[in-house]
């Protein structure tokens, strides 16, 4: 169990400890102030080098990851991976050593390999790793900044504070997760995240998109959504991944939405302050209805404005608590 | 024990061992008293004035002084409080400071600052202090007030407003608050 991400890489929230998962939190609370200034850059991290290198397609996380290391002031080096050497055949191996060359202190990284992140930190063990998603594995900071945004609204309701509430708010909370959990990295690490800071865990899927690990995780599986529903604080719902072959495990999107879909109907089951939650990009009109989304209880947006600050953390923690050679 | 040893030790919240009493609650609240009082009389417009609190220690005697100020002046007088961890130069050296919040909610251009801290020792988390507040706006003046200035300077910084002058040795290490001053030794040194 790893107590702190101080100065080390963040590869999956499976080996991170409560302690150091509140770290983050408590950490990312400092930078949701520094988000609102005037001035949104401090220089924790001048004259750092963060490299960007995502191989496979994103929008927000990366956006949010550039966003977060340019306001802690660190350079970044951005690899468009369209119009580099990847596509003339070059290994992940020589992608990194030629952009360690350069000298960089941290790499945040996507790719779809399940490992890839893990396998570029034994590459360059002088450098830290921010998995930024590797294949179906993990993507640990969209889990940090799930719990983040469900601290952060809970702690509002009962009128205190992220920084004195630790993980108070996630004792005996209630979350269900809905979906694609299969081919979800977003799954896994919400799953670690939720239950290692004290939440109660379901799950909710066609049996064709729970993998056959299922029975390892601290979850409960559930097969009557509706049940489920009224059950649930808290509600993730997940993407269906096309890319990742997810249609052949469906008999057709329809019926899909048809067991397990947010609509209309179906959110009226849920308790009036139950949260809606997604990590996006979002499938209109297949796993949530549209009017769901635009619903009051849905936190989308929140979602996606809590990953730069979440980022900021997780960057400052990692890289600036990296002194020269030295691990702490 | 480094002066760098000595505020990782305060940050991380290492046990401290009081070896002597130096000024009592009493000591304190006449020094800060008084402190309030040359504020005033150097600034006459004590309505442009901000009183910013550092985190952590800076943030008790702060209010205190801004509401002492607010008392003798008769006008509101602003309040806030600063994190400077962002801004450190030596977060690469140590083990990071804990993070708390800053919290100011007006533009400090052409006003004047009244930075405040517990204890002025080499003069680092002031240098970060004044980088911090260039992006809050442009003060018209920036003044330092401590409880304790204990010496050992390592850059080119001096208050204007001092509690107490405490020559120190660099292996001591003091704990100053609205309660009273104590020198002793940190937990490890």
């Amino acid at each position: 169990m790893i107590e702190s991400i101080r100065g080390r890489s963040l590869l999956s929230l499976d080996e991170l400890s409560k302690a150091a998962m509140v770290e983050v939190l408590d950490t990312a609370e400092s930078f949701v102030e520094v988000n609102r200034r005037s001035i949104k850059k401090v220089p924790a991290l001048k004259g750092r080098v963060v490299a960007s290198l995502f191989f496979e397609e994103s929008t927000r996380t990366r956006l949010s990851f550039e966003t977060a290391a340019k306001r802690l002031s660190a350079d970044v080096l951005s690899l468009a991976v369209a119009s580099s050497s990847v596509k003339k055949g070059e290994s992940l191996r020589d992608t990194i050593a030629t952009i360690d060359a350069l000298g960089i202190d941290a790499v945040v990284m996507r790719h779809r390999s399940s490992g890839a992140a893990l396998q570029v930190s034994r590459y360059v063990p002088h450098v830290r790793v921010i998995n930024g998603g590797d294949g179906q594995h993990q993507h640990p900071t969209q889990g940090l900044l799930d719990a983040f945004t469900v601290r952060q609204v809970l702690c509002e309701r009962h009128d205190t504070t992220g920084l004195e509430s630790g993980a108070a708010m996630f004792e005996g909370l209630r979350i269900l997760i809905v979906g694609d959990i299969r081919h979800s990295r977003v799954a896994r690490s919400d799953v670690a995240a939720y239950a290692t800071l004290g939440a109660e865990v379901r799950l909710c899927a066609p049996g064709t998109l729970l993998p056959e690990e299922v029975a390892t995780w601290p979850v409960t599986v559930v097969h009557d959504f509706d049940e489920a529903l009224a059950w649930a604080d808290v509600v993730g719902l997940l993407r269906l991944q096309s890319e990742r072959g997810s249609g052949a495990f469906v008999a057709s999107l329809d019926e899909f939405t048809f067991t397990n879909g947010l609509t209309v109907e179906r959110a009226r089951l849920m308790k009036p302050e139950a949260l809606i939650m997604h990590p996006g990009p979002m499938n209109r009109g297949v796993e949530i209805d549209s009017r769901v989304v635009d619903s009051s209880r849905a936190v989308v947006e929140r979602q996606v404005s809590n990953g730069v600050p979440i980022r900021m953390a997780v960057l400052y923690l990692s890289v600036a608590g990296s002194g020269e050679g030295q691990t702490l | 024990m480094g002066n760098e040893d000595e505020r990782q030790a305060r940050t991380r919240g290492l046990a401290f061992t009081a070896k002597s009493q130096l000024m009592t609650t009493d000591d304190v609240t006449r020094a800060v008293r008084r402190m309030a009082h040359e504020i005033v009389e150097r600034n006459h417009d004590v309505a442009s004035l901000s009183i910013i609190g550092l985190q952590t220690g800076g943030t008790a005697p702060a209010s205190a002084l801004a509401s002492i100020l607010t008392e003798v002046s008769g006008q509101s007088v602003s309040a806030g409080v600063l994190d400077v961890s962002f801004y450190r130069d030596d977060l690469s050296r140590n083990p990071l400071p804990t993070s708390s919040a800053t919290d100011i909610d007006h533009d400090l251009t052409d006003r004047t600052v009244v930075l405040v801290d517990d204890v002025l020792f080499t003069g680092r988390t002031i240098r970060a202090a004044l980088n911090a507040l260039s992006d809050w706006g442009r003060p018209r003046a920036v003044q330092l007030a401590v409880l304790v200035d204990r010496g050992h300077r390592e850059l080119p910084i001096r208050p204007d407003y001092v509690g107490k002058n405490l020559p120190t040795s660099k292996d001591e290490a003091i704990v100053a608050t609205l309660e009273g001053v104590w020198i002793g030794t940190r937990e490890g040194s």
